[in-house]
């Protein structure tokens, strides 16, 4: 019986160890957060969190291991005796009460020095980017650039800077969070909060908001851009020149067909007459990888889909599907439709838009 | 008896069924009103659960298109709601409403009639709250509701006329339930509890049913006036949540939270409560350091005040506020230890039965240890902002509430199951039930922990394929479909127990406390004579004496065979014979069904429509709610 619980024991730990090693090889997640981190808020939380982890592993194992070893030494059996009625014993209690508390005041001490430690603080020769949090996007306003660099859904940031995030939002909250790089910080209404962190090497990283904002939540993600600090001064002198006008006759007769539709209502084109405010800026639109919340890379095919068939690629936006034979709900009944020829041509003229 | 005489309009007459739908529908029976907790409540468990297959039929794969972003919005919003207002809670509220008169030596609760009231303002609040999918939509924005997103009436481009009003309204009514029997029960322990037993002969059940009254009693009316600012501005137009109006977003998470962390302990304290009972009754040992499981119970009590913002530390409360909130939620953990540790030290050396109740509740101690651990793991603030919304959190409350809660209270109703029925639950079947649901439980939120590290925000109705989360979210929705075969099990067993359980006798298991000494299931009247307490575990102490070496030793006198026929004998007769003998009670006066608690209760809803469709409807609500109290004022007394 004794070793038939052993055998029973070690399948147990080998079942475990299995599932450990399985973590170990599974796919490659881009939003991990335990290891190949590459900001400076991510490393200090996860070397506060390191530590913690492995004294809750022997903790783990030391109170279950006593619980299976109570399990099976103390089961009834035929002959055994009944047991001696202890009622307690004050020195034991007071021990596991002193010892759990012990640990904790201990690791409360680094946790309340890393928490003053990463606490956003503004200084010199930092970036300074303002979040703005839209259902179900972002927007990324460049403080002292002029003209002011706006752009969407992926923040590019040089290496090796301090980057200083303010954050706000125009409805519900939501939560910027890009994991390599920083832990996340809500984006609430009303108050203006703050983020700040360096990033160590240049690529690219996933994030995406992680508080639930209704209908597209899952599909309100971001990227961050870290480049070198040459590529970033390029980019952002690019980002700030007015954009490139059309050069063929596809891309002049997309750019009419875009200004003599609603597109001019909720999108800016720095330069033009599209000067709308409720969408993302599309001055240098073909310059971003990603976009619609960084769901769909840039591509012609993707960006003609989504013209066609907005919010059934991207539930509840405010955009309308704007493709013939569908049919829009309210308040977009009476919208007119655009034809394919034009919407591919809109599509040329917002891919030249560099 | 001069009432009796009076003659009086029939409307004033009280029902009389004693069998029947009516009987049920008009009971004040403690007894009755706690089944019909149970079974309403596992109705939802239910409901909820199957929920909860639907959020894992969706995300078992990336880019899922099982449900749509509106529908499952719904689904997980309903399914936190319900399995914490409508299973967690309720089912708790059963075993309160069934054992505390059986387990202090009390005939009924304080106010009987109230505590039908309560019943079946539950069950109308859960309705109210479930109509909502056929009335345009259910609550969409989360159990948690925050603003201002509870507050848009159109989302992007989508209309959500109703679905928060349903929320507000809903867990209004709930909590009017709730609160109503939290003051009752409180009441009941304090003053109705038999000669002899002091605070501290109670079972450690009846003291963590006690904390979990006053801690109702506190923090629903939190949650109250934060609703009612919700609606207001919802309905009224105010703007407490606004910010450009002046209000602040920030303001509903504070009352929400102060609200909802007490709740937490509201729902995982009687779970403890039942372990706490079951794991003496099988190791044959008393529970060790009763009371300091007891003073643990009431400091979590107490500290659960203390730590509402470790659900915030995102919001930007600044780093002084999130340092404190981290402490105190770090020494928080050390009641929940101590509580761990007596109840293995009460295994320690005893002679342990494996039987279901106790295999679900060691489960419970098992899987509580990990919710417990990945707990501690969120006061690391600088890491909370990592893991916080993420599935690592999902993995966390689902160890600490289905691990912890759930799993308690399955034991528990393996364990009361004869007492209340009369027979046993198929042992065998049980086991079952409870290795296949271990198994399942890990399965699923196992896989949480990982996909939480792996960054997996929570509440997203879809994924993108190149995130790395497809495996851990297949494994997951296998397990969950593997708890849905171990309930299914457990269902069949007690449609079959029915009829070919064992029949249970008065003290099945050899317990310890005095709702075993009366029979199974006991008359309406629950003790032919109130017992007279002379101990904690008095009817351990009148079966068994210890040695002088603490050995256990059987009572000379009959009764020590763990036979609890025999254990009235004291009382000169067996008990059914007993009860017969003395015509059933007859001498006993047991309060008059009504039916004015179920009348009272369904103007509630009627209310509630009224504010959502217009309030001449609650004018009708209202005359119905007031009708049913004035016939409870004035209806004639015991008869």
């Amino acid at each position: 019986m004794e070793r038939r619980s052993l055998r029973r024991l070690v399948r147990l730990t080998l079942l475990v160890a299995f599932v450990f090693l399985a973590t170990a090889c599974a796919a490659h997640a881009p939003q991990d957060y335990l290891r190949d981190l590459q900001g400076s808020e991510a490393r200090k939380a996860s070397n506060l969190f390191q530590p913690v982890f492995w004294i809750a592993a022997i903790v783990f194992f030391l109170v279950e291991g006593a619980i299976v070893f109570a399990a099976v030494k103390f089961r009834d059996r035929p002959g055994r005796e009944e047991p001696k009625q202890i009622h307690g014993n004050s020195a034991l209690e007071l021990t596991w009460t002193a010892i759990p508390a012990l640990i904790l005041a201990v690791v409360a001490v680094p946790t309340v020095l890393t928490i003053f430690n990463v606490a956003a603080k503004p200084g010199p020769n930092q970036v300074k980017i303002h979040v703005i949090a839209h259902q179900w996007w972002w927007e990324y306003q460049y403080e002292g650039t002029t003209p002011q660099v706006t752009t969407a859904n992926e923040v590019v940031i040089p290496v090796n800077r301090p980057v200083y995030f303010t954050l706000d939002s125009v409805d519900v909250i939501h939560s910027f969070w890009v994991p390599k790089l920083a832990g996340k910080q809500d984006v609430v209404p009303g108050r203006t909060n703050t983020l700040e962190f360096t990033a160590y090497t240049p690529g690219e990283y996933y994030g995406q908001c992680t508080e639930y904002c209704s209908l597209s939540h899952a599909n309100m993600r971001l990227r961050a851009i870290v480049k070198t600090q040459a590529d970033y001064d390029a980019w952002l002198k690019a980002q700030q020149a007015p954009p490139v006008a059309p050069q063929t006759a596809e891309e002049q007769q997309g750019q009419q067909i875009f200004m003599n539709n609603i597109c001019i209502t909720c999108h800016t084109i720095a330069g033009t007459q599209a000067q709308g405010q409720l969408g993302p800026n599309l001055t240098h639109f073909a310059s971003r990888g990603t976009f619609a919340g960084s769901m769909f890379d840039n591509s012609p095919d993707n960006v003609d889909r989504w013209i066609h068939e907005t919010s059934l690629l991207k539930p509840g936006v405010i955009m309308p599907r704007f493709g013939c034979g569908q049919t829009n709900a309210a308040p977009y009944v009476a919208l007119k439709c655009i034809s394919d020829d034009q919407i591919s041509l809109i599509v040329t003229y917002l891919e030249s838009l560099k | 008896m001069a009432i009796a005489t009076v003659s009086r309009p029939p409307l004033f007459s009280r029902p009389k069924s004693h069998t029947g739908v009516w009987s049920w529908i008009t009971t004040v029976d403690h007894k009755r009103i706690g089944i019909l907790y149970g079974f309403t409540a596992f109705a939802f468990f239910l409901v909820g659960g199957f929920e909860a297959l639907l959020i894992r039929a969706q995300l078992a794969r990336p880019d899922g298109h099982i449900l749509n972003a509106n529908v499952y919005d719904q689904v997980f919003t309903m399914h936190g709601l319900t399995m914490i207002f409508l299973v967690v809670m309720p089912l708790s509220a059963a075993f309160f409403n069934y054992l505390i008169p059986l387990m202090i030596g009390a005939r009924d609760v304080a106010f009987p009639r109230l505590n039908a009231f309560s019943y079946w303002v539950f069950l109308f609040g859960g309705l109210f709250l479930y109509s909502s999918f056929l009335l345009g939509g259910a609550p969409n924005g989360g159990w948690f509701g925050y603003a201002p997103l509870s507050l848009q009436k159109v989302t992007g481009s989508v209309p959500f006329a109703h679905n928060m009003d349903y929320y507000a309204i809903g867990l209004i009514i709930l909590g009017i339930a709730s609160t109503v029997s939290a003051v009752n029960l409180a009441v009941t322990i304090i003053n109705m509890r038999a000669p002899g037993m002091s605070f501290f002969r109670m079972p450690v059940f009846i003291w963590m049913a006690f904390v979990v009254q006053l801690l109702l009693v506190f923090a629903l009316p939190v949650i109250t006036v934060a609703l009612f600012l919700l609606l207001f501005d919802r309905i009224l137009g105010t703007s407490f949540f606004v910010a450009s109006n002046g209000g602040d977003p920030i303001l509903w998470q504070h009352l929400f939270w102060l609200f909802g962390h007490p709740e937490v302990y509201i729902l995982v304290l009687p779970a403890m409560g039942i372990v706490s009972e079951i794991l003496p009754t099988f190791s044959r040992k008393p529970l060790f350091g009763y009371p300091v499981v007891v003073l643990s119970g009431i400091a979590i009590g107490f500290m659960g005040w203390g730590v509402w913002a470790h659900h915030m530390f995102a919001a930007g409360l600044g780093p002084v506020a999130n340092s404190a909130f981290a402490v105190s939620t770090m020494f928080i953990a050390v009641p929940t230890g101590v509580k761990i540790f007596n109840w293995l030290a009460t295994m320690w050396g005893g002679r342990l039965r494996f039987e279901p109740p106790m295999l679900f509740s060691i489960g419970f101690v098992t899987m509580f240890v990990i919710g417990g651990l990945s707990g501690v793991t969120h006061a690391l603030v600088p890491h909370d902002y990592q893991q916080t919304d993420t599935y690592y959190v999902v993995a966390h409350f689902h160890y600490v509430l289905f691990g912890g809660a759930v799993f308690g209270l399955f034991g528990g109703m393996y364990y009361w199951w004869p007492k209340i029925f009369g027979r046993k639950l198929n042992n065998k079947l049980g086991k079952w039930h409870f290795w296949l649901m271990l198994i399942g439980f890990n399965v699923t939120f196992g896989p949480f922990h990982i996909l939480g590290l792996q960054g997996m925000p929570r509440r997203i109705y879809t994924y993108a394929p190149n995130m790395g989360w497809d495996f851990w979210n297949m494994v997951s929705t296998i397990g969950s479909f593997t708890i849905a075969a171990s309930i299914l099990l457990f269902m069949y067993n007690a449609v079959h127990s029915r009829k070919h359980g064992e029949i249970a006798g008065n003290d099945p298991w050899d317990a310890r406390t005095i709702e075993w000494t009366t029979t199974s299931p006991p008359p309406e009247h629950n003790f032919d004579e109130i017992p007279v307490i002379h101990a904690l575990d008095d009817f351990w102490h009148k079966k068994y004496v210890e040695d002088k070496t603490g050995k256990l030793v059987p009572v000379a006198a009959g009764g020590a065979n763990g036979d609890g026929q025999n254990s009235n004998a004291e009382h000169g007769a067996n008990a059914e014979e007993h009860a017969e003998g003395h015509g059933g009670g007859h001498a006993i006066h047991m309060p008059s069904p009504s039916y004015m608690p179920i009348l009272a209760g369904l103007g509630l809803p009627i209310i509630g429509y009224g504010l959502i469709y217009g309030y001449y409807i609650c004018i009708l609500g209202g005359l119905i709610l007031l009708g049913g109290l004035y016939g409870w004022a004035f209806e004639p007394g015991t008869e």
